[in-house]
């Protein structure tokens, strides 16, 4: 099924393809049906339609010089690129492109780890690098330092951090761009330009300061599609001498408000890592006398039914890195704090584990409560474990989840935040007619991001696998989108058949951002060759294509 | 045999003795260049050892678990009939949750090398299972 980019003929394709060719070898052109499946996104919602998101050809550079070379070719011949490092954003589109018949620059090739400083606490690499690649570069050299790893974790720090990625260990590294420091980018007319203080020819501190000197233009690759980048500076996290951790339960419904209260105060004191959130009531959702007073949000009978079941309203899981004094320190005075503030509350202490730890700790929890907690990732240990969740299981053993995708909204980072939320996606479930398994009382928020909280509204769609059944699913989460919007919900992530939808919900002042956005995209990129379409900004060359996906 | 011929069919034995080494270092490479590969690239999936949240297993040795329920062993690196050709397939083209690798994840050549290390690993699974 041979495809073209768009506006462009045969003979002009076939001219662009021998300069790739010229330019990376012509071993890593791919251009067969064969070789370009794989550039597919496995768990595409439109996969085998006529606008099914796929590449007429990828390149593979293994040079930053080589994609200099790719991008003045595709200026040349006006052919839309899109860059992928692993490729593995799955239930964010995976490698697919955000336009049918882009060329792939697939960067996987360079996958080099530059430096990894564990005194200065940093590390610079390649696009190509996995995160599991990085930890294992780690580990063979006995550096004294941990990464911050999504999950799974084979994706890349520099694609993961692009897409504004989220980890689970201390705030300042969950947040990948937040925590990267200095990179160094192709821009759309072949140059190459270096943020932060690696502007300076000469700087011997380019990943020590990622402000530079002047406007730093750092943000508009997050998400974005005004260069492509080769080296990225992350700052890591110092190898702490012990991992500790405790539980927190608390008995009543608006208990939650001081609960998050206080886990805020020490989380953004850096005395915690990521806390994980959870209710012992889930247990009775199916309990019909339950679901009614979680449906009609009565705290009161709610309160009264947990007391008689003998559990807790909401819990919250800590996690505490430093030494084994000063973690024991920090688990007490969270103790203490809570204590204070919320009658009632209880504790139970986890595990405290001396640093480094062994295979078998990492793999085996012996916390003495049901933890929730995905204890690989809380250590920095990244893995593909978490995969189970998608394939076939004892419980699913003839089918599997394509509709993997992932969407979750920004929350406020307060109990009565998430009590609003809890109502409102209810709400927008009941009036879409979906599955309220996720939006319901007892709905718990996820803290990857340290400054707010964020819920998944939406996900009671996915399972129908026909491709009916999918593009019944897109056009339902496109309402949730739009309703999510209404009440003040955004979107932070999205795959590209959705991209425009979210980018949507960013409305103030008549789109002001967005226009900002590709005011600049049109002056950066004038042929509009860059991920033409990421996340809703769209060059002038291609605007028309906006919201083309919907259908 | 004069020693003239004697000397031509010395040197053809060493010949082929040189060659037959050959071929032995370039299949102890490929396993080698394979085990490697199948560590880094497969082997977080498809490994021995439990799994995330108490699993038994890993998610793709779960997967085969089920699928085979017994009838193949669950652990690629004991099973005796993935060539080169078969596992191109499913690594192009994916399967169920797995998906697709691209040709600079995983070349030809590297695929060839994972077969040859599974084709030995499961040798050396087979003499462990009978002297049990």
């Amino acid at each position: 099924m041979a495809i073209l980019p768009p506006g462009v003929n045969a003979e002009q394709f076939a001219s662009a393809i021998n300069q790739f060719r010229e330019a990376v070898g012509r071993e890593w052109v791919f251009t067969s049906d064969e070789d370009l499946h794989p550039y597919r996104d496995h768990f595409s919602y439109i996969k085998d339609q006529p606008n099914e998101l796929i590449p007429s050809a990828a390149v593979g550079p293994d040079t930053v010089e080589q994609v200099q070379a790719i991008v003045r070719t595709a200026n040349q011949y006006k052919i839309p690129l899109y860059a992928i490092s692993t490729g593995k954003n799955f239930a964010y589109g995976g490698p697919s492109p955000n336009v049918r018949g882009s060329v792939t620059v697939d960067l996987k090739r360079m996958n080099r780890v530059l430096e990894v400083d564990d005194k200065r606490y940093f590390a610079v690499v390649e696009p190509g690098v996995s995160y599991i690649d990085l930890y294992r570069h780690i580990q063979d050299r006995g550096l004294k330092v941990w990464i911050d790893t999504p999950d799974p974790g084979w994706g890349s720090p520099i694609g993961n951090a692009l897409d504004h990625g989220i980890g689970y260990t201390l705030g300042f590294y969950r947040d990948h761009f937040g925590a990267h420091c200095g990179m160094e980018v192709v821009l759309p007319n072949g140059e190459v330009m270096r943020t932060g203080m690696g502007a300076l020819p000469t700087s011997k501190s380019w990943h020590e300061y990622k402000h530079g000197f002047g406007p730093d233009p750092s943000g508009l690759f997050g998400q974005g599609n005004f260069g492509i980048v080769t080296k990225m500076g992350f700052r890591l996290m110092p190898q702490p001498e012990h991992w500790r951790t405790g539980l927190v339960t608390v008995p009543k419904r608006q208990d939650f408000i001081p609960l998050v209260d206080t886990v805020n105060y020490l989380t953004d004191l850096s005395i915690i890592g990521e806390p994980w959130y959870g209710s012992g009531l889930f247990a009775l959702l199916g309990n019909t006398e339950f679901r009614e007073a979680a449906d009609a949000f009565n705290a009161e009978e709610m309160d009264r039914q947990a007391a008689a079941a003998d559990l807790h309203s909401w819990q919250v899981e800590l996690q505490f890195y430093g030494s084994e004094r000063t973690t024991l320190g920090n688990w007490e005075y969270a103790k203490e704090l809570m204590a204070r503030n919320i009658p009632g509350a209880r504790f139970i202490d986890g595990e405290s584990l001396k640093v480094p730890l062994t295979k078998e700790q990492i793999q085996k929890s012996t916390t003495p409560y049901r933890s929730s907690m995905r204890r690989n990732v809380t250590q920095g240990v990244p893995g593909l474990g978490v995969w189970y969740m998608t394939g076939r299981s004892e419980q699913n053993p003839n089918a599997w989840d394509e509709t993997h995708i992932g969407l979750f909204s920004l929350i406020g980072r307060s109990g009565e935040a998430v009590f609003q939320a809890q109502r409102d996606f209810a709400d927008i479930s009941k009036r879409l007619e979906m599955p309220s398994f996720f939006s319901n009382a007892v709905g718990t928020p996820v803290n990857w991001y340290q400054f707010g909280f964020l819920m998944g509204n939406g996900f009671g769609v996915r399972g129908d696998n026909s491709p009916e059944g999918k593009k019944k699913a897109a056009q339902l989460l496109r309402r949730v989108l739009q309703e999510n919007a209404k009440l003040g919900y955004g979107d932070y992530r999205a795959p590209p058949m959705l991209q425009d939808d979210v980018a949507d919900q960013y409305s103030f002042n008549n789109y002001v951002l967005r226009r900002f956005n590709e005011t600049l995209k049109d002056s950066i990129d004038p042929n509009g060759i860059l991920s033409p379409g990421r996340a809703g900004v769209w060059p002038a060359a291609h605007r028309s294509l906006r919201g083309a996906l919907r259908g | 045999m004069t020693a003239r011929q004697f000397a031509r069919a010395a040197g053809l034995a060493g010949l082929v003795f040189v060659a037959g080494t050959a071929a032995v270092t370039a299949q102890e490479s490929a396993v080698q260049r394979g085990n490697a590969k199948f560590q880094h690239t497969c082997a977080p999936c498809h490994g021995p050892g439990p799994g995330d949240d108490g699993r038994a297993m890993l998610p793709g040795t779960a997967a085969l678990q089920i699928k085979y329920q017994g009838s193949l062993p669950p652990l690629l690196e004991q099973r005796t009939d993935l060539t080169a050709a078969v596992l191109k397939t499913f690594l192009r083209l994916g399967s169920w949750s797995m998906p697709p690798f691209r040709p600079t994840e995983l070349t030809d050549a590297e695929i060839e090398a994972i077969a040859a290390y599974l084709a030995e690993s499961s040798k050396s699974a087979a003499s462990t299972s009978q002297r049990r």
